[in-house]
């Protein structure tokens, strides 16, 4: 890489920021952050299958600041990598490669995202909080 | 490719390259993606059922057969996937071949360790051992 001596393809900082390449970014960032998620979903599992004492502290970590904030994350990683997923796989079909189109659908991703991670919580906390 | 190499380029391409395996690649991170689809929202469902389970009722959960198989289907899948995502971001930003190859190697073990642990787990609350 170091020694290529031709022009190179303005990058990142040169870009006026837009939508679909805010939705490219984050739909790598989210998938990255979901893998990493699944890890814990493997921890919750095997506490649950050893014992009591495990799944409890599996349980006190999830309920602590740190576990509620990284699952509000993940919650939103997935829901978003989800809806931009759909996205991604109704553009395989060939449709909406329109410039409109792939403007509003990267912003129906982003929204159909905030709005699913709120009914979320919002009924975990009409449920009477989380773990 | 080097002065003395005397193989013809052809011979080279054939067979080699990403046309082996990129459609494959492709075509598998899609099928995942649509089987995640489904699977993803049942298990968030599922969690948000389990929020005020304490243990016997959350083994209970586990424990009945369609949520075992789809729990092991789910976590299989997510891996798969996972791996699938993961490999194309390696290629992309990882320049040093030794680098990207160990990665590219080290993603699969851990996923493949995941699935298998998490796949146990299911079994071992499903059959109650």
């Amino acid at each position: 890489m170091a020694d290529t001596r031709r022009p190179l393809s303005p990058h990142l900082q040169i870009y006026r920021w837009q939508v679909q390449m805010v939705t490219s970014i984050l739909h790598r960032a989210t998938g990255v952050a979901l893998a990493m998620g699944t890890l814990i979903i493997v921890w919750g599992l095997l506490s649950l299958a050893s014992s009591e004492q495990s799944y409890a502290q599996f349980k006190a970590w999830l309920g602590s600041p740190v576990g509620v904030l990284l699952m509000f994350g993940w919650s939103w990683a997935l829901f978003y990598h989800l809806c931009n997923g759909i996205r991604h796989l109704v553009q395989d079909t060939g449709a909406g490669y329109a410039v409109p189109q792939f403007i509003r659908s990267s912003w129906l991703a982003v929204i159909a995202s905030v709005l699913l991670v709120a009914a979320t919580w919002a009924w975990v906390l009409l449920a009477g909080g989380a773990a | 490719m080097s002065a003395h190499d005397l193989q013809h380029p052809f011979k080279r391409a054939r067979g080699l390259g990403s046309a082996q395996s990129g459609a494959g690649h492709w075509w598998m991170q899609r099928v995942t993606a649509a089987a995640l689809v489904v699977l993803a929202l049942w298990f968030v469902i599922l969690v948000l059922g389990l929020l005020h389970a304490d243990y016997a009722q959350a083994r209970a959960a586990v424990a009945r057969p369609w949520n075992a198989v789809l729990l092991m289907a789910f976590l299989i899948t997510a891996f798969w996937h996972a791996v699938l995502g993961l490999q194309v971001v390696i290629e992309d930003y990882v320049h040093t071949r030794w680098k990207e190859v160990s990665l590219l190697v080290a993603i699969k073990f851990l996923a493949a360790l995941g699935a298998l642990a998490s796949v146990l787990a299911v079994l071992r609350i499903a059959l109650g051992a």
